[in-house]
């Protein structure tokens, strides 16, 4: 029984998403939607130093688990299991979804529930059960893509 | 200071996204699996990732938000369309049908180009261009 399942590992991973984005909100006023922070910089419209707290989020992003692989005991991997044209259609409407509907697991999931706000309820929802029913038809009706 | 703040909280999410297993697509598939709770091979871990980013952050918001000004100075830019539209849901759902065929949502997909795995590089390429087009044709607005 749920043999993959790890609780302990995702509360604290989970607690500290939260945490990173409370303080991006509390100190710099900003919400950590990880699709509106990289869509800002392609067609950037604040002037200042928007541009340069949006790429270093990212870098931090990158930068963080690296230092875990590299430093610490902790492990994890990355698999992807897709095709590569499954690659590129999924990715292209992970940006144009996203882009579309403002935001995703991080906009939407954590800072717009951490809000209640009802948008972003609806939006979450949308994305949960187009996941789901994406896992359905790919894993059990077509037997894996 | 912005910046460091960015860099910081940034790779904290990094950590958080690391020591969850959220940046493997696969734990995410395990997940999005709801069909197998029929045979026991469901794994839940991504609702406790939720569930523990919620309670810290949910506090952190909830007296961030009466603020005026931000800690670091500037406005507290807090989202003002509350509107339900189909925009909103149709973006949803193109977004989570993505996210389930390969398993990568923007956050993880970032996160993992710490591994520089070629698939990774493609998935997160091809996403922003797809941000990119979907701009060029004013869909953020």
């Amino acid at each position: 029984m749920m043999e993959n399942f790890t609780p302990i590992s995702a509360l604290i991973g989970g607690g500290l998403i939260g945490l990173a984005s409370g303080l991006y909100l509390l100190l710099n006023g900003r919400i950590a939607g990880i699709s509106g922070i990289l869509g800002g910089l392609l067609t950037p419209t604040k002037g200042g130093s928007a541009v340069f707290e949006r790429l270093a989020f990212i870098i931090g992003l990158i930068v963080g688990p690296f230092i875990l692989m590299n430093a610490t005991e902790i492990e994890a991997q990355s698999v992807v299991t897709s095709s590569l044209p499954v690659i590129i259609i999924a990715g292209l409407l992970v940006g144009l979804g996203t882009t579309i509907g403002s935001g995703c697991t991080s906009g939407h999931g954590i800072c717009g529930l951490s809000r209640f706000s009802l948008r972003s309820l609806v939006a979450t929802l949308s994305f949960m059960a187009a996941g789901f029913v994406t896992v359905l038809v790919t894993r059990h009706l077509m037997g894996g893509m | 200071m912005r910046i460091i703040v960015s860099l910081i909280c940034g790779t904290i999410f990094g950590f958080g996204l690391y020591i969850s297993a959220m940046i493997d697509p696969q734990k995410v598939l395990g997940f999005l699996d709801i069909w197998a709770i029929a045979d026991g091979g469901w794994d839940p871990s991504l609702a406790f990732v939720m569930g523990g980013g919620l309670a810290v952050a949910i506090p952190i918001f909830q007296f961030a938000k009466n603020r005026t000004e931000a800690v670091c100075g500037g406005e507290m830019s807090l989202p003002t369309n509350r509107a339900i539209t189909t925009k909103l849901v149709v973006g949803g759902l193109l977004f989570g049908t993505g996210w389930g065929l390969v398993g990568y949502c923007p956050g993880p997909a970032l996160s993992a180009l710490a591994f520089g795995h070629t698939d990774t590089i493609i998935f997160v390429v091809a996403m922003i261009a797809g941000m990119g087009g979907a701009r060029a044709m004013g869909l953020n607005k």
